[in-house]
């Protein structure tokens, strides 16, 4: 169970090797003894990500997770559930790739929009069962600010975020008065492996940055957050900027 | 809800964090209530009352709550030999209410008269009449306790299931329901204290003071302003009691001398922002509540303004906003009033803001295993959930299990599993005789699970 200042006993990492999902993990391991379940493909990175969070303090198993098989996402949750409550979900999977080959290569497109989209709402679905069951937890979906106003620039990937941000707000709206909160974060630029080598964007943060905000927001149960705070304000006033204005600005 | 029914419910204490959901049953027939706990599924039952706890020991996340609040009959009062038999659904306020029109007296009165007679007894509670009067427990001649096998039995502290009557007085509804209880009250004259105020310009008077013959008032207790730093840091009232006898009203009172005054100004609308519980609003607070009361002697007072002023305001932990607030209570011995002071400094150095600082010393504990009074100093203070409070608690909680103290069950909301196994030595001998009637974990909260308790 969850405390009153959010300190989770468990938590679940959905992408077991997201950057930002791990630091959350970490962070709540440095408060408190916490079990930790990373679904993920296998790998010698996922292997690393346990070792570190067992360093940490933390009780680490993992659970194969393929995105784009739908079909198992329930038997993938129910492994994870095996052991006891989900107190933390954190949806941390997702795809980015180069923007210009997506929206031209059309196998990249459909892979780009079923692991960000379509296994986010399929492991969605399973999971707000599996809470709804437990009667509690709190769910972490990461989006991203590309899909607040989808630019441009990198328009399949902000189409797909788009997409999971909506649902993931709904979904909280819908299991509001079941004990459950699903937070929203947005971050903006962070630097992680997916975005390594690409030119950092103003207002970027760290992983680690971005899990402080999280954690705090979880205990406070907020619905949505923005990495950092003030990108809040800037995407605002972007949104209500005209078509014919928006696409000759430098973002 | 209509008694009978069964609904989806979300569920939180009175401080309003950590919420969950279960299905809610409410009803009046013992028999249906029997039949939950025999049929209950892998998640179990609890039983709540009035929701009073500040954490989530009346919550059962996916599972089943039996909302008492329905089996709310009062069914024998016994003037001569000053009993009342009641069910476990009835609340303080009701009994109160009940019972003075007889110049009977409940012995033990928490801060608020909002909880039922079964949360005190699994709660174990106490009020300013510790010293004098012990915890909540002290005064149950029997009570029926529906087990997990769905029988009722009869429990009383000294005969053969002795052992189970002391785990259920302090153990969070864990043992199974209690439906209904005998219990032993005083007898008084009137309606009314005679009050001692103190007004007192630090932390160390404050304590001195109280600790300056506390045997010659029933009720003794003190508040103190967290708020103010320097010299003056911990100035405080130190309010003590004793019922006012006939002689001691004037004239226009005596007319009615056993009249309840229980007026509820206001119900706090749940309209407030985080954050309306800050720096400035806390001075404001801590001067006008410190300034109200000049130091005098033998004040008559009321029940509300003696014991209850927050019953003035229904729900008034909205005040406190959507985040909620938490309130750490703790006891430690008397050697180790050391801790007091340390407490009261690392809420103001950390700049966290407690409005309602409750000092008192106990009593005495009783022979319940889980039961949280014990001879000492006893500290409340309540804090609204904000960045920092994590590891705040986290220092605090060192501080007061280091000097042999530990925390009171029905306010905790964030401890960790060692700390109440720290804090409560007896642990072990209250989970034996609770395996021994509930061998499946049929009773489980969110609290058991937590700090697996059970």
């Amino acid at each position: 169970m969850i405390d009153a200042v959010g300190n989770p006993q468990s938590l679940l990492l959905l992408g077991g090797t997201s950057e930002i999902g791990l630091a959350i993990a970490a962070q709540y391991a440095r408060r408190r003894p916490l079990r930790v379940v990373l679904a993920a493909r296998p790998s010698p990175r996922l292997d690393a990500a346990a070792t570190a969070l067992r360093d940490a303090g933390a009780t680490v198993s993992t659970v194969d997770f393929e995105a784009t098989d739908f079909a198992g996402h329930p038997a993938v949750l129910d492994k994870a559930f095996a052991d006891g409550d989900i107190d933390v979900t954190v949806v941390a999977f997702g795809l980015l790739g180069d923007a210009e080959q997506a929206w031209q290569d059309h196998a990249r497109a459909v892979e780009l929009a079923q692991v960000n989209y379509t296994a986010a709402v399929s492991v969605g679905v399973a999971l707000a069962e599996r809470l709804r069951r437990q009667g509690h937890g709190r769910v972490v979906a990461l989006s991203s600010v590309a899909g607040e106003r989808v630019r441009r620039s990198n328009f399949v990937y902000g189409s797909t975020k788009a997409g999971m941000d909506g649902f993931y707000l709904g979904l909280g709206e819908a299991l509001r008065g079941e004990g459950i909160t699903v937070t929203v974060v947005r971050p903006g630029f962070v630097h992680t492996r997916m975005t390594a080598g690409m030119k950092a964007a103003p207002l970027s943060v760290k992983p680690d940055d971005v899990a402080t905000q999280v954690v705090a927001a979880v205990a406070r149960r907020s619905e949505l957050v923005w990495a950092p705070a003030p990108l809040r304000v800037l995407m605002s006033v972007l949104r209500h900027i005209p078509r014919a204005i928006f696409r000759r600005l430098p973002i | 809800m209509k008694p009978g029914h069964d609904e989806l419910a979300r569920l939180t204490g009175w401080g309003r964090t950590a919420p969950s959901a279960a299905h809610v049953v409410r009803t009046t027939d013992v028999e249906a209530i029997a039949g939950v706990v025999r049929e209950a599924g892998e998640r179990g039952v609890i039983a709540r009352g009035l929701g009073r706890s500040y954490g989530d020991p009346a919550q059962n996340a996916g599972g089943v709550v039996v909302d008492m609040t329905a089996l709310d009959r009062i069914h024998r009062v016994d003037a001569d030999a000053a009993t009342v038999e009641v069910d476990a659904g009835v609340s303080l306020d009701t009994l109160m209410r009940a019972l003075l029109p007889f110049g009977l007296w409940l012995p033990v009165l928490p801060g608020t008269r909002q909880v039922t007679v079964g949360g005190a007894i699994g709660s174990d509670i106490h009020g300013k009449a510790h010293h004098v009067e012990g915890s909540f427990g002290n005064h149950v001649r029997s009570m029926d306790l529906l087990t997990a096998d769905g029988t009722v039995r009869t429990l009383t502290p000294d005969g053969p299931d002795a052992a189970l009557f002391w785990a259920t007085t302090g153990g969070m509804g864990l043992t199974g329901i209690v439906l209904r209880a005998t219990l032993h009250v005083n007898r008084v004259e009137t309606a009314y204290f005679l009050v001692d105020t103190d007004q007192v310009g630090d932390l160390g008077q404050l304590m001195a003071r109280q600790t300056e013959n506390d045997e010659s008032y029933v009720e003794s207790v003190s508040w103190f302003d967290a708020v103010t730093t320097g010299p003056h840091l911990g100035r405080g009232l130190v309010t003590r009691a004793n019922h006012a006898t006939l002689a001691d009203l004037p004239a226009k009172l005596r007319r009615h001398p056993l009249r309840f005054e229980a007026p509820q100004l206001l119900t706090v609308p749940d309209v407030f922002p985080p954050g309306m519980v800050n720096r400035l609003s806390g001075k404001v607070f801590s001067e006008l509540w410190y300034r109200k009361s000049p130091t005098r002697r033998n004040q008559v007072q009321n029940i509300t303004q003696f014991l209850h002023p927050l019953d003035m305001f229904g729900e008034w932990n909205r005040g406190y906003g959507p985040h909620g607030f938490l309130q750490y209570q703790f006891v430690v011995p008397f050697e180790a009033a050391h801790v007091i002071r340390r407490t009261v400094e690392l809420i103001t150095e950390t700049g966290h803001v407690s409005f309602l600082n409750v000092l008192k010393r106990f009593g005495d504990g009783n022979p319940a295993p889980l039961s949280f009074p014990m001879r000492g100093w006893t500290l409340c203070v309540d804090l609204p959930v904000r960045p920092g409070l994590h590891e705040l608690c986290e220092e605090l909680d060192g501080l007061v299990l280091d000097a042999g103290g530990r925390h009171y069950l029905a306010k905790e909301s964030r401890a960790t599993p060692a700390a109440i196994e720290r804090g409560y030595p007896r642990l072990d001998e209250w989970r034996k005789v609770r395996a021994s009637v509930d061998p499946h974990g049929v009773f489980a909260s969110d609290m058991s699970r937590r700090l697996s308790l059970t």
